[in-house]
């Protein structure tokens, strides 16, 4: 099944603005930013832009070709979900009374998450997985109640050959 | 310590080659107008900052070099977007300085502070504000570079008072004239692709080799890389007829026998059905603009498509071409130049002879038409236009304004020689031709320049003439006054049932002759056919100061040929005096 979104990486320079240039862009063309995630590279001159968009592939063709003329966008690539390994980081603080705080805790070791901060009644707790790993965590979490919730967006790179 | 970032700006401007800024001064452009005093460099001093904008476009228009305008914070950078988006639309070579608050007080919301990059930034090239004085020179540098290289646009540079304030110590530095090399180190993402990719150029020759009813369809891109002769010898090459876009007009003469004209909304009926009808559309430099495209899905329905344009995302973005080629036009064209001629001689390629024949039998049929007005009417604004074309030298510069007067302009001037036409395609600013003559004239002194402009655009501008008055630039102005938004006018006609809102402006008030006289211009008015060609003589005699023509025109008089928007250009209305022929 072809995705539904796609993962543009995008190599920048490491300056005041570039992250408005770049999201003003996609406003201006239409374009709905699903996540964005930002920080520099191992090279501090360089940062990399990892946005996720919910686009046909057409307009993307379109939107990639317009990124390109920003003078300090310097290299973009797609990465197809199928081909890449993807994170993402979420913080969550769930009530977690005494009778289902066991429960809540399994889930989170179930999932090779982490207990970050304990509260009387509440717990919070952080996982770095698969996106699709937090979504699944976030919907177990639900009926216990969800008091704050915080995804990063997702960072990709592609996958490695293995021939 | 050997300078300051004041002194740096206007030092490095002079190192670029700047022999003229438009601008008008404020507060914090204040320090950079102290060492204008002791440079070279020409600064003409506007009445508005939109007319230092334009005047820097009309200047490029003419010349092929970057305009420079400069302009204070705030309200100061907020007139100049017009020109700015203008200049962005029909990418022409512009560099804007503009004053910024001192950094200190950036965000504060300080005496005329505005955030300009961030206003800007959607209709710019590249904006930059630059915040240590010892980055100007190595700004200013870069803004060049982006303005003239790959697809030409504006760039701005936005320049904090205290950086050029020889007042405060934040304006020391020391200087250091960056090399070419400095330049593109410092911009790595930026490296426009001039050359074209050698397959896709052999795929392009053996394409025009096998059309039957190829056209050539040239853009204003064909201006911006110098590549008029080097169309010329492809169109002669092939005997390709060849369309001029409204930015193209005078990139391949009028008076060629392989020249069909204007395509598009109020393009010729040969021009726009040559399109429709053929097999091959080479676009050289062309965008598919929806004026010329009209319905984009009834639009050249049987024509394969090689598409040059030097901005990769010109390709693909409203027609697939069958051979897309990203490069600069002038190279491209002289590579397809090569290739074909690998391929052979004439025998090589299909012969074309009937479809120029088709061409010529809809040339004949379908000619620019109007009715002469009878003694005692209002004038025919094509007559007027008709005349100051016969009677002005043939590489007069023609400026425009927007609307109706800029079609039939377009339509009836003979353009037999590249930058000789300025006017505003893309954004469509009302009040663009007086301001942009002004700087053509002061790129091309030597040529006479005339602007025509409706009375809608005029009063949008008009008081750059005082500019022109005083610092003697003498433009011409044919002012078609027809009392009326025109263009506005014939919509609301044909596709409001003749329902006028809002579009009446009188004819007398304002009195055009006594406010062009007031702001130092010879002024005549005009009302009857036989006073048009001599009025037009005497203007061409004024060489001292700025002339306004003022003529009566008939507001009845609709632009045609129209492909009404929404429709194909299939369904091109040729105006009531040739309805029916042919059909």
């Amino acid at each position: 099944m072809p995705p539904k979104y796609h993962v543009l990486s995008v190599l920048v320079e490491n300056r005041a603005g570039v992250l408005a240039r770049v999201s003003a862009l996609f406003a201006r063309r239409g374009y709905n930013i699903y996540s964005l995630a930002v920080a520099p590279t191992d090279d501090e001159r360089f940062s990399r832009i990892t946005v996720v968009v919910d686009v046909e592939q057409a307009p993307l063709e379109q939107v990639v070709k317009q990124l390109n003329k920003l003078i300090h966008v310097i290299k973009i690539s797609e990465l197809d979900p199928r081909d890449s390994v993807e994170r993402e980081l979420m913080l969550v603080t769930v009530k977690a009374p005494a009778e289902v705080r066991g429960q809540i805790i399994e889930l989170v070791e179930l999932f090779e998450g982490r207990i970050i901060d304990v509260g009387r009644d509440e717990l919070a707790l952080s996982l770095d997985e698969h996106p699709e790993r937090l979504d699944d965590l976030e919907e177990l979490l639900r009926p216990f109640g969800i008091i704050d919730l915080q995804r990063t967006g997702r960072v990709a790179l592609p996958k490695l050959e293995r021939s | 310590m050997n300078t300051n970032g004041g002194q740096a700006l206007i030092k490095s401007l002079e190192l670029e080659g700047v022999e003229v800024i438009f601008g008008l001064p404020g507060g914090a452009i204040l320090p950079v107008y102290d060492p204008i005093l002791d440079s070279p460099i020409r600064h003409v001093l506007v009445r508005h900052e939109q007319g230092a904008g334009h005047m820097a476009e009309g200047f490029a228009h003419a010349t092929g070099r970057p305009g420079v305008a400069m302009v204070t914070s705030g309200p100061g950078a907020t007139n100049i977007v017009t020109p700015l988006a203008d200049a962005y639309m029909d990418s022409i070579p512009m560099v804007v300085i503009t004053g910024q608050v001192p950094l200190p007080s950036i965000g504060t919301d300080a005496f005329q502070e505005c955030d300009t990059v961030g206003i800007t930034r959607g209709v710019t090239k590249h904006n930059e504000l630059v915040t240590r004085a010892e980055d100007i020179p190595m700004a200013i540098r870069q803004a060049f570079h982006i303005a003239t290289t790959g697809r030409p646009g504006p760039v701005l540079v936005d320049i904090p008072k205290d950086i050029v304030d020889p007042r405060n110590p934040a304006s020391a530095m020391n200087w250091n004239w960056p090399t070419d090399a400095d330049v593109s180190s410092s911009m790595p993402g930026y490296k426009p692709t001039t050359k074209g990719h050698p397959k896709k150029i052999k795929e392009a020759a053996a394409l025009i080799a096998v059309a039957r009813k190829p056209i050539i369809y040239a853009g204003g891109g064909i201006l911006k890389a110098r590549a008029a002769e080097a169309l010329r010898e492809l169109a002669e090459l092939t005997g390709i007829p060849v369309v001029t876009t409204l930015m193209a007009r005078g990139a391949f003469p009028d008076d060629h026998e392989l020249c069909l004209g204007m395509p598009g909304m109020h393009g010729n009926y040969t021009a726009v059905t040559s399109i429709q009808k053929s097999d091959l559309l080479i676009a050289l430099g062309s965008r598919f603009d929806d004026r010329v495209t009209g319905k984009l899905d009834g639009f050249a329905p049987d024509a394969r498509i090689i598409h040059v344009d030097i901005d990769p995302a010109e390709l693909g973005k409203v027609r697939r071409a069958d051979v897309p080629i990203v490069g600069d036009c002038r190279l491209v064209i002289e590579e397809i130049i090569k290739a074909l001629n690998a391929l052979g001689g004439p025998e090589s390629r299909m012969d074309i002879t009937p479809w120029r024949q088709q061409i010529s039998a809809w040339q004949e049929l379908y000619p620019l038409v109007y009715e002469q007005s009878i003694d005692g009417d209002l004038l025919k604004p094509q007559y007027v236009l008709e005349q100051l074309r016969d009677r002005s030298p043939a590489d007069t510069i023609v400026a425009s304004g927007v609307g109706q007067h800029q079609m039939w302009t377009s339509q009836y001037w003979k353009f037999n020689y590249p930058y000789t036409w300025v006017n505003s395609g893309g954004l469509g600013t009302m009040g663009f031709s007086i301001p942009a003559a002004i700087g053509a004239k002061v790129g091309r002194p030597d040529r006479t320049v005339w602007a025509v402009d409706g009375d809608g655009c005029f009063q949008m501008t008009a008081q750059e003439l005082v500019t022109a008055a005083t610092e003697r630039i003498p433009v011409k102005i044919a002012l078609l006054n027809n009392a009326y938004l025109g263009m506005v006018r014939q919509w609301q006609e044909m596709f409001y049932g003749e329902r006028y809102s809002e579009v009446y402006l009188s004819p007398d008030l304002p009195d055009y002759v006594k406010w062009a006289e007031a702001m130092g211009c010879v002024a005549l008015r005009v009302e009857s056919p036989d006073e048009v060609g001599p009025a037009i003589d005497k203007a061409n005699e004024i060489d001292d100061r700025p002339v306004v023509l003022e003529f009566r025109t008939d507001a009845s008089e609709k632009v045609f040929p129209m492909v009404s928007p929404g429709t194909s250009n299939d369904q091109i209305d040729v105006g009531p005096l040739q309805n029916g022929l042919g059909r």
